[in-house]
């Protein structure tokens, strides 16, 4: 148990968890305010056998990564918002040939180069929607570094259960501020390892044939099996194919292993949520202020409540609009200019009762921020 | 074993067009893998998107077919992970050396071992014949109706440049040359490239009034000499053929393992 409490930024946090979960490979590229994240793992992974390489660019450590998983390594990169715009195509191809692999991007101020040294939720929309074509993508977040810590275990867990990108959305508070972690025990955790085929040499095996639980056993480059990966619409062997019956077929399947999933990969904390006439809703850093503010007005009997995410993407519209029922207002704490609220509006029964308390300004959103829209909804003047 | 136990027969016939010179190419490549002897499970080709990228779909490797210009940096992930594997990338011109070309030249840098093949054909085939950054000046595209005004990349030149420590030129009509090239390419520990002129007479040539394959080929004879050679030295507009650059220097997997022992040995 000695020196299993640490005092670190959440970057840090981030990649203890990453360790923890087995990462072995890592690509990147400087860029602030995620840079923390490399630096900590240049000196980690040479040291237990992993590999690190700083790329020469923002595509090439996505691209790296990828060629890793491939190999069987669990990998990871990390970026913040230019560099993620950059990355997409390439998140795209992995969402595609079914790669497991996690993206940090802690999130600074957009678009362009921005804010890049002061905190944004801006990217939420982005995790979505960044690369082209329909896809599902699977997005976690956390507000504290004990959180980050488990959210980043839970994405290479979910990067291996559903060979898909994971992509983790820190943001420049949570990335930079230092508090307590508590490393947990190796055991604490459950960990999922790489789901390997039991097909042996000389059986034709298919990497892209889902079992009937819907997950798909690989095999390592340099193994028995050859096949062929390719960010083409393809069959079952991975070779390309535009036969209509084929894309649609694949295509529903990269969905719907993620969409259908929704209920085991949402992440949730409720505080003081159960008999809230006021929720608020938010996540990452806000969270933070959201749940300070709501202690506080519990004190002087308000019932206030938070429900802070910890997954965005698939989006848990069943869960938002079971929790917002029958409250008298619903608050959605962010800093952007509504991406989550307008998901939140969309799952309710009565989106007019749905307000954004936001900052844009690259400041954290503060507990006085939401108190004065707060006081204008119950009615209390400003 | 024979070539075609190297081939994935099920996904041929091939896409490429009557007369292309990308087969040769993959001839040339399988038959310096069977004479080298490797085995199929230690081989993984990495390629891009084009014409050339489409070789890797039809060997019987570990076969991954990637992004545009993106395949070298792919195949860094793959050979850092995993350096036992032996990498073939092969790439066309503007795979290579438009959109791909920062890849290239660090790749090359990090003497990374990995075999690049440039598939040289001077023009983007797949799109239907816009000009690339090794057409050269003077030649007409689809997006040069008026001849190209753009100067092209020498590949030697720009490959030993960047740090390449291995580097050669052929073409298809030495194809057995070609051979010779890629199995010292695949052997050599560090950052090969090996560029192999290339015919397209569906866009190329026929734009350039350069006739169809055979003329082409022929082309290829007559236009180039070998390094050295009395030819090259009566024609010196002549492009040069040969092995470039032969160097043993410090290869990027060995020195990462290096620093690992560095490490480990209690040195900061």
């Amino acid at each position: 148990m000695k020196n299993s409490i640490r005092f670190v930024q959440g970057n840090e946090a981030c990649v203890e968890g990453a360790l923890y979960a087995g990462l072995s490979f890592y690509a990147g590229y400087p860029i602030t305010p995620s840079t923390e994240i490399a630096e900590s793992l240049s000196g980690h992974l040479p040291r237990r056998g992993g590999k690190f390489i700083q790329m020469e660019d923002e595509i090439a450590s996505m691209c790296a990564i990828i060629g890793a998983s491939l190999t069987g390594h669990k990998v990871m990169t990390a970026t913040s918002g230019p560099g993620f715009s950059l990355k997409q195509e390439a998140i795209g191809y992995a969402c595609m040939a079914e790669i497991p692999c996690v993206i940090a991007n802690v999130q600074r101020g957009g678009p362009s180069t921005g804010n890049p040294t002061h905190v944004s939720q801006g990217d939420v929309n982005q995790a979505r929607w960044g690369t082209h074509g329909d896809h599902a993508i699977i997005a976690l977040t956390a507000s504290n570094h004990q959180d980050v810590f488990s959210i980043t275990v839970d994405a290479f867990n979910m990067a291996e259960t559903y060979r898909t990108p994971v992509v983790l959305l820190l943001d420049e508070v949570i990335g930079h501020m230092r508090e307590k972690l508590k490393v947990p025990e190796p055991g604490d955790l459950p960990i999922v390892d790489r789901l390997r085929t039991s097909v042996g040499k000389g059986v034709d095996y298919h990497p892209y044939l889902p079992r009937e639980d819907g997950r798909l056993p690989m095999s390592d480059f340099g193994d028995v099996h050859r096949f062929n990966v390719t960010g083409l619409f393809h069959d079952m062997w991975g070779f390309p194919s535009n036969n209509p019956r084929v894309v649609n077929e694949l295509l529903h399947h990269l969905v719907d292993k993620i969409e259908n999933n929704v209920h085991a990969i949402t992440r949730f904390k409720e505080h003081f949520v159960d008999d809230a006439d006021y929720l608020m809703i938010s996540y990452g850093s806000s969270a933070r202020s959201a749940i300070h503010l709501a202690k506080d007005r519990r004190k002087r009997g308000e019932k206030i409540g938070v429900l802070e995410m910890q997954s965005l993407w698939p989006f848990p519209t069943a869960l938002i609009r079971e929790k917002c029922a029958g409250r008298r207002a619903i608050l959605v704490v962010e800093m952007n200019m509504g991406q989550v609220a307008a998901q939140v509006k969309a799952a309710v029964d009565r989106p007019w009762d749905v307000f954004l308390a936001n900052r844009i300004d690259g400041r954290l959103v503060t507990p006085m921020d939401i108190k004065q829209l707060l006081r204008v909804i119950q009615g209390r003047g400003v | 074993m024979a070539v075609k136990d190297y081939l994935r027969e099920r996904f041929f016939p091939h896409m490429w067009c009557p007369g292309c010179g990308h087969g040769i190419v993959l001839n040339s490549l399988l038959r310096a893998v069977e004479a080298l002897g490797i085995d199929k499970n230690d081989i993984v080709m990495t390629s891009g998107i084009g014409c050339s990228a489409r070789i890797s779909g039809y060997v019987d490797f570990h076969s991954l077919h990637t992004l545009h210009g993106r395949a070298l940096a792919f195949a860094t992930g793959v050979k850092l992970s995993k350096p036992l594997l032996n990498l073939l990338v092969p790439m066309g011109d503007g795979d290579a050396l438009a959109i791909g070309g920062n890849h290239f030249i660090h790749a090359a840098r990090r003497n990374i071992d990995i075999t690049a093949i440039v598939m040289n054909n001077r023009i983007y085939g797949m799109t239907g014949g816009q000009f690339s950054p090794l057409s050269g000046c003077g030649k007409k595209a689809t997006t040069a109706p008026y001849l190209t005004i753009d100067q092209e990349f020498d590949v030697v030149k720009l490959a030993t440049a960047a740090g390449a420590s291995f580097v050669a030129r052929s073409t298809t009509y030495h194809a057995v040359e070609s051979t010779e090239y890629l199995k010292k390419a695949i052997m050599h520990k560090g950052f090969s490239v090996v560029e192999i002129l290339s015919q397209c007479p569906t866009h190329y040539g026929r734009k350039n009034k350069e006739g169809d394959a055979p003329d082409m080929l022929e082309l290829y004879k007559t236009s180039t000499a070998k390094l050295n050679s009395k030819a090259l030295e009566k024609n010196p507009d002549r492009i040069p053929r040969g092995i470039f650059v032969d160097e043993q220097r410090g290869e990027y997997c060995e020195e990462y393992d290096n620093l690992v022992a560095r490490v480990a040995g209690g040195a900061k």
